[in-house]
């Protein structure tokens, strides 16, 4: 039982740095109607420049305050090139384009910093937390909980920006219609720069976290395909739906490793997670929180 | 010509039919019958329920309560290949051609239920599947002589004016030889001379072919001139039925379009 | 010669549906397929064979596979390469398990067995769209690749998971050097395009077409969207599967999982995107332009390395080439989202009316 709760914890805890990444793709989604599939790999980039500051020297806070500028800037430029030339396009070409985006993104980043594996410290360890522990027999990683605890912060912060201010109320119209929102005076290309740019810090944090956990390499970029099931559960336009999704797949993956896996020889956590979201799917087609939708001729 | 034209018995009729979305009923209650060979219309406010009274008839509503019967067998709904089957065609109030495709094309998929020839016999273009294509092709060019679009077969849809897309849209239904034809505001945005067209489309294939047509327009002095009889709705009520001069006298119906005092 | 269509007459049905209504574009295609059958296998090298023509030949059947799906039926799929590797390790099992089967015969079974499969993920299909749907097909991409990795059945309980594809035999003639793989090739990837192109100009390509511009306005018409998607799925499948086969067979010569990763699904919807969307065409120009574009970039990089002493670490081509398939396909996207097939079409309009404007 002990060991349950071990890798139920440690499951829920991964789901929640699952939801991190889910929420910079409902981010856009919600702003801008875009699936935007290169968010792994603004993820990856951000880990990586950071790193490679660093490595040029700067100091941990600098390298934090470059990084964000950077892709503060990356999700402006992002914005400016690729999704406005594209505004009144099928959302599908939206989507094509950001997986074009992707390639772009990691050979850029690769291209600048190079492809070596590097490791990221940013001063938690990965080791089991000593009063919990003692108390009740489980072991629960300070590095995950404090990952955990940051994402959780994060992501309140993010939807209390979407609920209670002005620029919230404005995202949230701009979601709903964008030609209604253009008429009532809300800036939409201003709305869709600070989406972008949010997703972009978004991604930095993501990146810090899941870089300092596995090192910073390109296989960063799986991450937001774990993202994607617990897009499909949660909804693509629900905030509570990326987080309950996060660590409903945490913790159901995690659990399916451990005593499903050995039976059919491991290594299921690449696809159970979609297996698990798809047959959801066939039974609530809008996901845990979508909005039902009437399809009217 | 006008020999094929002779009224007969109801064919479809709806008895006490309901719909509702959520907590909106779009139908409360509706029965009405259209006979075989004539032009029946549907009018009403915006809002009345008209569009959701066909679309109930071809299935792609179900209603709550209520039955259908066509052709003498009653049912709770109608499903839409069903339907097409039965040789039920329709056209939509916002235009619903395949924009992708050609005049042509969008208009063969009309005929979509003739073509029996498998998937495998299409692929290798020969026998059965190539004969089915000519056959068909022969078909559908009648139907473009009839509606007069000889010009734009090979134009894709997408780049025509509003009104002939709207005869693109009759000739794809009028491909499948439908026996009942439902139109949902076949002239709505058209200019005078455009539905003086339209109209005669529509009396066209009612004689010549002898289709039974249901029809929603606003325009009243269409309505008047070429429909046997009206049916009136209001808030998913029926509030009139009758030939069109019993129903420009009835008094709920000037209420409804002119608004009663209160 | 003008291209020119005035006073080509057609008094039939049948000549107006035909592929090539145009007198002149029949003469064209007559003489690429000349070119292709005769002169190619005469003077083309060996390194042309095996790392241009084959590939490009074989990645356009799968792109076209893909195109059937998502271009004519409009649902998107990201799994492309997981149902070759299907056909591919099907093959290599028909072969393998029932001593004496035709070479041809285990290629369709292949197919016929990624279309099954193709079915199966098809299936959501039919209550999701759009990108939902998209993503539903990487979990085709992940499972039935993890499914090849370890069930030992499919490799033959090989430890390595790479398998040696047996020679290609047809009535004891082996085709093994690479021209005669090209001819294999050729004439399985010309007489699958024509059944393809003979499929979207009738009645299942309509169908098709209709599900993908609107869903209800076809149901309404007496498609039934259920079958004509599965349908899709089942045929695109099994072009992709005829192709992983062949990619195994005729261009690795190894059967293995690796070979058929998510990069290689992408890659081919690149091929459709830049190609055309929705036109056969376009699967063979976006697999020659994606499958060339690498080789001309590191050659390249290659050239200016050399001549002007740059020392560029090698892997700034593949880094570039990431970057070069990423800026396109937006590039594509923005300015041209019908793709070459597009661009070839104006052109072609252009020179009918040439010397005039319009």
């Amino acid at each position: 039982m002990q060991f349950f709760f071990e890798v139920l914890i440690g499951g829920l805890l991964s789901g929640v740095m699952y939801s991190l990444v889910a929420l910079g793709f409902v981010l856009i989604y919600k702003a801008s109607g875009v699936f935007n599939f290169a968010q792994g790999s603004l993820v990856f980039f951000a880990a990586l420049t950071f790193v490679g500051l660093m490595e040029h020297g700067l100091t941990f806070g600098a390298a934090l305050a470059v990084t964000l500028l950077v892709m503060i800037l990356l999700g402006l430029l992002i914005e400016k090139f690729v999704l406005r030339p594209l505004v009144n396009q099928p959302q599908i070409s939206l989507f094509m384009a950001t997986i074009g985006l992707s390639f772009l993104i990691e050979g850029l980043a690769q291209l600048l910093w190079g492809a070596n594996v590097r490791g990221l410290d940013i001063g938690i360890q990965d080791e089991p937390i000593g009063w919990i522990a003692d108390a009740t027999g489980v072991n629960v990683s300070k590095f995950d909980l404090s990952a955990a605890g940051i994402a959780a912060v994060l992501v309140t912060l993010l939807a209390l920006l979407f609920s209670r201010t002005r620029i919230g109320r404005a995202l949230r119209a701009v979601a709903d219609d964008h030609q209604a929102a253009l008429a009532v005076g809300i800036p939409l290309q201003q709305i869709w720069g600070i989406v972008w740019a949010v997703a972009g810090f978004v991604a930095l944090v993501a990146g810090l976290l899941w870089g300092a956990r596995n090192g910073v390499q390109f296989a960063l970029t799986f991450v937001a395909l774990k993202a994607l099931p617990v897009l499909i559960l949660g909804g693509f336009d629900s905030v509570p739906g990326a987080i309950v999704g996060g660590l409903i797949i945490g913790a159901t993956e995690k659990l399916a490793e451990v005593y499903f896996g050995p039976y059919v020889g491991g290594g299921i956590e690449g696809w159970f997670p979609y297996v698990l979201a798809l047959a959801f799917l066939l039974v609530r087609p809008e996901g845990l929180f979508g909005e039902k939708i009437i399809r009217r001729i | 010509m006008t020999a094929v034209r002779a009224i007969g018995d109801p064919v479809l009729r709806l008895d006490g039919v309901s719909l509702a979305f959520g907590g909106v009923k779009a139908l409360n209650d509706i029965s009405l019958d259209v006979r075989e060979h004539e032009i029946r219309a549907i009018i009403g406010p915006n809002g009345a329920g008209k569009s959701s009274l066909l679309n109930v008839i071809n299935g792609v509503y179900h209603p709550q309560q209520g039955t259908i019967t066509f052709r003498g067998k009653p049912r709770h709904n109608m499903d839409t290949h069903e339907t097409a089957a039965l040789g039920i065609a329709r056209t939509f109030q916002n235009i619903a051609l395949f924009r992708g495709m050609s005049v042509l094309d969008n208009i063969m998929t009309g005929r979509n239920l003739k073509m029996k020839a498998s998937v495998l016999e299409q692929a290798i273009w020969f026998g059965r599947a190539r004969r089915e294509e000519l056959a068909n092709r022969a078909k559908v060019e009648e139907v473009i002589d009839f509606l007069e679009i000889q010009h734009i077969r090979k134009t894709p849809v997408g780049r025509l004016p509003y009104g002939l897309q709207k005869r693109v849209e009759l000739a794809r239904a009028l491909a499948a030889e439908p026996s009942l034809l439902l139109l949902d505001e076949p002239m709505a945005g058209m200019n005078v001379e455009e539905k003086q067209d339209m109209c005669r489309f529509v009396l066209d294939v009612n004689e010549q072919f002898g289709t039974t047509v249901v029809l929603i327009e606003h325009d009243m002095g269409v309505v008047m001139d070429i429909s046997d009889r009206v049916v009136v709705l209001d808030y998913g009520r029926k509030i009139g039925d009758g030939t069109p001069d019993e129903v420009r006298s009835s008094k709920a119906v000037i209420d409804a379009y002119l608004g009663v005092p209160h | 010669m003008l291209y020119r269509e005035a006073g080509q007459f057609k008094s039939t049905y049948a000549a107006d549906s035909a592929i090539l209504p145009i007198r002149q574009d029949r003469i064209g295609l007559a003489l690429i397929l000349l070119v292709a059958f005769v002169v190619i296998p005469l003077t083309a090298t060996p390194y042309l064979f095996s790392a241009i023509l084959i590939p490009c030949l074989i990645l356009a059947l799968a792109a076209l596979g893909l195109n059937l799906l998502t271009g004519y039926a409009g649902q998107l799929s990201l799994g492309t390469a997981a149902f070759m590797a299907v056909g591919a390790f099907m093959s290599y099992n028909f072969i393998l398990r029932i001593p004496g089967i035709p070479l041809l015969l285990a290629f369709a079974g292949g197919g016929v067995m990624a279309a099954a499969v193709g079915i199966v993920f098809g299936l959501p299909s039919l209550r999701i769209r759009g990108f939902y749907l998209a993503v539903a097909t990487l979990a085709a991409q992940f499972f039935i690749l993890w499914c090849l990795t370890k069930v030992g059945w499919f490799t033959n309980y090989n430890p390595s998971g790479v398998i040696t594809a047996q020679p290609m035999v047809i009535l004891g003639y082996a085709f093994d050097t690479p021209p005669e793989k090209y001819l294999l090739v050729l004439s399985i990837v010309t007489l699958m395009a024509l059944a393809a192109k003979n499929m979207v100009r009738g009645n299942i390509g309509r169908q098709w077409m209709a599900i993908r511009d609107m869903d209800v306005a076809a149901e309404v018409i007496g498609i039934r969207p259920m079958r004509a998607k599965l349908l899709a799925f089942a045929v695109s499948s099994f072009y992709c599967g005829v192709a992983g086969a062949l990619f195994a067979y005729a261009y690795l010569g190894t059967v293995e999982p690796e070979a058929y990763n998510l990069d290689l699904s992408f890659r081919i919807l690149f091929m459709i995107i830049i190609g055309g969307v929705g036109t056969v065409l376009g699967a063979f120009l976006g697999s020659a332009f994606i499958v060339v574009l690498p080789i001309a970039l590191s050659t390249g990089v290659a050239f200016l390395d050399s001549t002007l002493h740059l020392n560029v670490p090698s892997s700034v081509g593949s880094n570039l080439e990431l970057m070069v398939f990423g800026g396109l396909i937006i590039f594509f996207l923005i300015v041209e989202p019908h793709g070459l097939a597009r661009i070839w079409q104006i052109t072609k309009e252009k020179l009918r009316l040439w010397p005039f404007p319009y």
